[in-house]
Parts: structure tokens; C-alpha cells; sequence
């Protein structure tokens, strides 16, 4: 018999057998297909817990050397150096200093900007402008650390002549740069995700724009603009190119911008980089500071979740 | 408690617009002399001899060749990877996963893993993918760890996408008996195809500056060879900017801007194409 017959045959069966086989085939591919996709959205589940177990698993090798009480408010940082010191206050301090700087420059001006972007620029400016703020915002931390070093450092000295070649106002500036795009464009979302009927209300009894955007429109974003800060500082927090490149390799428990420093993130890159010996004390540092690094950028993360969530339950 | 002198008001508010308005163009300015500073520094180094050399310790002969090679190798297996987890993941979310805790959880685990910082990513990719997969200081290793990295972005990017596909569509084709992996395959995808696109590219053109988590696997600076494989050892364009940037001589800093140069073409290009996509697919669509 050959095969035209065969089909031949197929087709004269009762039509429902036909369906019904085809039918448990699909059933079965479906839930395979199910299954698979299933996996692809654990991996994001396994990715959090394999960070979590690894940067615990290494931690707990390290402080079994190191009290917790010694690393977290110890005020010298000198693990590759005798005599060694394990406390990570300077660290954390560099990397305050980074996002103080950092935030006094890019709040203000990412709210101002995005107050303009939804309050008072007309669609074809808006449409030039957001464009830019994105390219800005895609542009390499690296290119960043390159600006700082060689553009914003010389600018500086010429202003302070007694600037160190590497410091943290320079490296805070740039890291300033860096998360303005990213302040501008979440509080813009805030602000137009406002009902316009409040603003219309304001502008019925006689308020000025003024007054309708400082008065109602940011109390009414206000936990969304807290949420768009608290995310653009727990960015600052976890930069690491520009810091590394600009702010130096001291860690140096000072609120001085003009001198070096060094920020958590940039000790990690520093350790990485040189060539102490894996599993000796002074590398298993890099493992603790993470885990700090993490758990600080995880809080802030699940704030700025919080007050968005919050932000969203009134307006949407 | 607002002022009853109307002049003064509609002068604070006038100047409050123009406040904003200036304040408001500092990224611009900003963007503009970046890229004026960097095209000055670097653009006279940029040659064909550039691109062709590998790195030296003579700053008129280095090139990125190798790093170039390098960046397009972990570009690639990174998208090969991260594209088939990361929709399928999304999909799953958006098509699949009842409304449970579960699936909030998951939810929420991804937008948290968004902002982790990439240094960590970096140590997640040294413990797993280099030490207990002994993978080495591979292309493979480093295209994992960035997978990793970006599959949040994509993952959020797509979901966003196949959100935006209307209900009546899925609806028609159920109704014609079609199972849920036939109208997605069918008509979901294609539909929310352009804005996956998108969101992949900006995914990648992530992935392509993020040096920190090379350094911690361990990508090298000085490579005098081209990548032939998955397993090899590489060297990737951020990395040997940071090289050059973090070395004393002004001769260096010039060809780290060079490199930046480059690196921004690069980026270039691959945005416009996302835009190019992204216009031609929503033309086909209408």
C-alpha cells in the first residue's frame, strides 16, 4: 500500500477518533510548552537565591575570622595591609559622600526637569527633550568615569587649586549625571499619572501654575517623587566604574570631597583586580562587603516598591 | 495663606517657568560637552589601524581589536541566551500564571533583581559560573553573568509589550479553537514583537558598557588574540577603555576616548536599528 492510500483510509475513520487523538497530542505538547516557560520564570527566583546563598555561604567563612561587631563599626580599613583591620565604616562612608554629592546635584534638578517635562512643555519640546535624557541615561558608566577623570577633575582644579587628582566631589558629580535621567524621567511619570481634574479644581479658584504645580500636583505625586529618590540613590549607591575610576583607592573615614576615598564598590573592583590569592581573609572581604552592599541596595529597593505601590492605589 | 497681591504671584509664577525651563535643559548641555570632549580627545586616534592592532604598550600602536572581537562574541551568546529566558518568562507572566501569591512573588523578586547592583551580578557569575561550573575566564562565563543581569530588563520590557496586545485578539482565536500556545505562537508574538525588539536591544546596549561584572569574573585587559570559541579567554571594549583611562599618560586617556568613541558607535547603531524595527514592524502591523 502506499502512502496516498493510507491517508485515504485515515480519513474514511469515524471523524471524532481523529480529533480526539489530536486533541491529547496538543494536550500534551501545551503542557510541556507550560512547563518549559514555567522554568524561564524560575530562573529569576533561582538567580535571588543563588545571590543570597553564595554572598551568605562566603560572608559566613569570613566572619568566622572577623567579629560582625569589629567589620560593621570598626573605623579602619586596612585588610591587605599589616596590621590588618576589618572595620568597613571609611567604605561606607566614601560611599555616603558619593551619594550625598550625587543627590544634592540630580534631585533637584531631575525634579525641576521633569516638572517642566509634564507641567509646562508643549508636546514638541517634550518630544526633543525626553529623546536626550534617554540617550543619557543609556550612556556607559564607564564613559562616566572617563568625563570625570579627565574633564571634571581639571575643571575643578582651576576653581580648587589644592583638589586631589583623585576625589570624590569629581566622582559624586558624575555619578549626579548619571542618575539625573533617571530622577527626571520616574518623577515625570509621577506627575502625569496625576488626574488633571485636580490641577483643572486648582486653576477654578484662581491659583496660578505656580501654585497648582508646588501645591497640588507635587503633594499629590509626592510618594511616587520619594520612590523615584529612593531608587535613583540606591543606583548611586551601587555604581562602581565611575567611582573607581575618579574617587580613588583610599578608604578614609573623612567628609572632605577634595580628597581620595574609596566607596565600597570600588574596594571590590580594586581586590578583583589585584592579586591577592583567593580564599585568604583578605579576599574573602570582597564577599562581606557585597553582602552589605546588597542588603542596603535591597532595603532601599523594597522602600521605593512600597511607596510606588502606595503612590499607584490612589490614582490608578 | 496665598498672597492677595496678584502681581506678585504672577510674577513668582512666571519665574518659576523660567526656572524650570533652564534647569531643565542641564542633561542636554551636559550630553552636548561629553561628547565634545570626547570626540576631541579621541577622535584623531581613530583609524583603521586602531581597530586592526591589538593592545600594546605603545600608545601609537595599540587597538582594540581584541576587545572589539571579544565585545561582539559576548554580545552574541549573551543575546542567544538571555532572548529564549527572558520571553519565556514573560510569557509565562503575562499568558500563563494564575493570579496567586506565588506568582506576585515572582513578580516581585523580578523587579527587585532589577536593581541590584551589577557588582553583585559580578560576584554571582565568579562563585557560580567560573568556580563551580569551571567555566574560566570564558566568553561563555561572562555572557552568563550578563544574561542574568539583563534578563529583568527584558523580562519587564516584553511583559509591558505583550500587555499592550488587545484581549479580543486571544479571544477570537480561542473562540476558533485554538489552545493557548497556538494563539500565542500565532498572534500574541507577533503583535507585541516590536516592543520585545525594542526592549531587547536597550537590554543589550546595557550589556555592551557594563564593565564591573567582567573585572569580577575576571575578563582580561591584554589579550593578543581573538576569541574562537565559547570557552576561550577574551577581552571586551569597556574593559580596555578602563585600562587605558585608569593609566597615567595622557597618550592612553586619548585612546580610551578613542575607545569610548567606538563604543558609542557601536551603541548607536544598535539603537537605530531598534528604531528602524521597531518603525517597520508597526507599519506591517497597522
Amino acid at each position: 500500500m502506499n502512502s496516498s492510500s493510507k491517508t485515504e483510509i485515515r480519513s474514511r475513520l469515524p471523524l471524532e477518533t481523529n480529533v480526539f487523538q489530536n486533541r491529547q497530542a496538543k494536550n500534551w505538547r501545551e503542557e510541556v510548552i507550560k512547563t518549559v516557560l514555567l522554568f524561564c520564570a524560575l530562573i529569576s527566583v533561582l538567580t535571588t537565591f543563588a545571590i543570597v546563598f553564595i554572598l551568605a555561604q562566603e560572608t559566613g567563612v569570613f566572619f568566622k575570622d572577623v567579629s560582625v561587631l569589629d567589620f560593621l563599626f570598626g573605623t579602619q580599613w586596612t585588610p591587605l595591609l599589616e596590621p590588618r583591620s576589618f572595620g568597613v565604616l571609611p567604605l561606607v562612608c566614601g560611599t555616603v559622600l558619593i551619594v550625598v554629592g550625587a543627590g544634592s546635584l540630580a534631585l533637584p534638578i531631575g525634579l525641576a526637569t521633569a516638572i517642566y517635562l509634564s507641567e509646562y512643555a508643549s508636546t514638541r519640546v517634550r518630544s526633543l527633550l525626553k529623546p536626550i535624557l534617554e540617550v543619557l541615561a543609556g550612556i556607559p558608566t564607564i564613559v562616566y568615569g572617563y568625563f570625570a577623570l579627565t574633564f571634571i577633575t581639571p575643571l575643578l582644579k582651576t576653581f580648587f587649586p589644592k583638589i586631589q587628582t583623585f576625589n570624590a566631589a569629581s566622582a559624586s558629580l558624575v555619578v549626579g549625571i548619571m542618575i539625573l535621567p533617571m530622577v527626571a524621567s520616574l518623577c515625570d511619570n509621577a506627575f502625569r499619572a496625576v488626574p488633571d481634574s485636580l490641577r483643572q479644581g486648582a486653576y477654578a479658584v484662581g491659583a496660578t501654575q505656580y501654585e497648582v504645580t508646588t501645591g497640588v500636583v507635587i503633594p499629590s505625586a509626592l510618594s511616587g517623587v520619594m520612590a523615584a529618590f529612593v531608587l535613583a540613590l540606591s543606583r548611586a549607591i551601587g555604581e562602581t566604574m565611575a567611582v573607581t575610576l575618579a574617587a580613588g583607592a583610599t578608604a578614609k573615614l573623612t567628609m572632605d570631597p577634595f580628597v581620595s576615598i574609596q566607596t565600597m564598590t570600588a574596594y571590590i573592583v580594586q581586590v578583583s583586580l589585584g592579586d591577592t590569592p583567593a580564599g585568604t581573609i583578605a579576599y574573602q572581604t570582597i564577599f562581606a562587603v557585597s553582602a552589605l552592599l546588597f542588603i542596603i541596595t535591597l532595603c532601599m529597593n523594597i522602600i521605593s516598591h512600597r511607596l510606588l505601590h502606595r503612590f499607584r492605589e490612589v490614582y490608578e | 495663606m496665598i498672597s492677595q497681591n496678584l502681581t506678585h504671584r504672577h510674577r513668582v509664577a512666571i519665574l518659576f517657568h523660567g526656572f524650570c525651563f533652564m534647569v531643565s535643559w542641564t542633561g542636554v548641555v551636559i550630553l552636548g560637552i561629553l561628547l565634545f570632549h570626547v570626540t576631541g580627545e579621541g577622535l584623531h586616534w581613530l583609524d583603521l589601524q586602531f581597530l586592526n592592532d591589538f593592545p600594546s604598550r605603545f600608545p601609537e600602536k595599540a587597538g582594540i581589536k581584541s576587545a572589539l572581537f571579544g565585545t561582539v562574541w559576548l554580545i552574541s551568546l549573551t543575546a542567544l541566551i538571555s532572548i529564549p529566558l527572558g520571553v519565556g518568562a514573560a510569557i509565562y507572566l503575562e499568558e500563563y500564571a494564575p493570579k496567586n501569591a506565588f506568582t506576585r512573588f515572582i513578580d516581585l523578586n523580578i523587579s527587585n533583581l532589577a536593581g541590584v547592583p551589577s557588582i553583585v551580578y559580578g560576584m554571582l557569575g565568579l562563585v557560580i559560573f567560573v568556580r563551580w561550573f569551571n567555566f574560566d575566564r570564558s566568553v561563555l562565563a561572562g555572557s552568563m553573568t550578563m544574561s542574568l543581569l539583563i534578563l529583568p530588563i527584558i523580562i519587564i520590557a516584553s511583559r509591558e509589550s505583550l500587555r499592550g496586545v488587545p484581549n479580543t485578539i486571544r479571544q477570537a482565536a480561542f473562540a476558533l479553537g485554538a489552545t493557548r500556545w497556538q494563539t500565542i505562537y500565532s498572534h500574541v508574538l507577533p503583535a507585541s514583537l516590536p516592543g520585545i525588539l525594542t526592549g531587547f536591544i536597550l537590554a543589550l546596549s546595557r550589556s555592551i558598557g557594563e564593565t564591573a561584572p567582567l573585572i569580577m569574573i575576571g575578563a582580561l585587559t591584554y589579550v593578543a588574540f581573538v576569541p574562537e570559541g565559547p570557552m576561550d579567554e577574551f577581552a571586551a571594549l569597556p574593559i580596555q577603555i578602563f585600562n587605558w583611562a585608569s593609566r597615567p599618560q595622557q597618550e592612553f586617556h586619548e585612546l580610551a576616548a578613542a575607545g569610548i568613541l567606538v563604543l558609542l558607535i557601536v551603541l548607536l547603531l544598535m539603537n537605530s536599528v531598534a528604531v528602524f524595527i521597531r518603525h517597520r514592524l508597526e507599519k506591517k502591523n497597522q
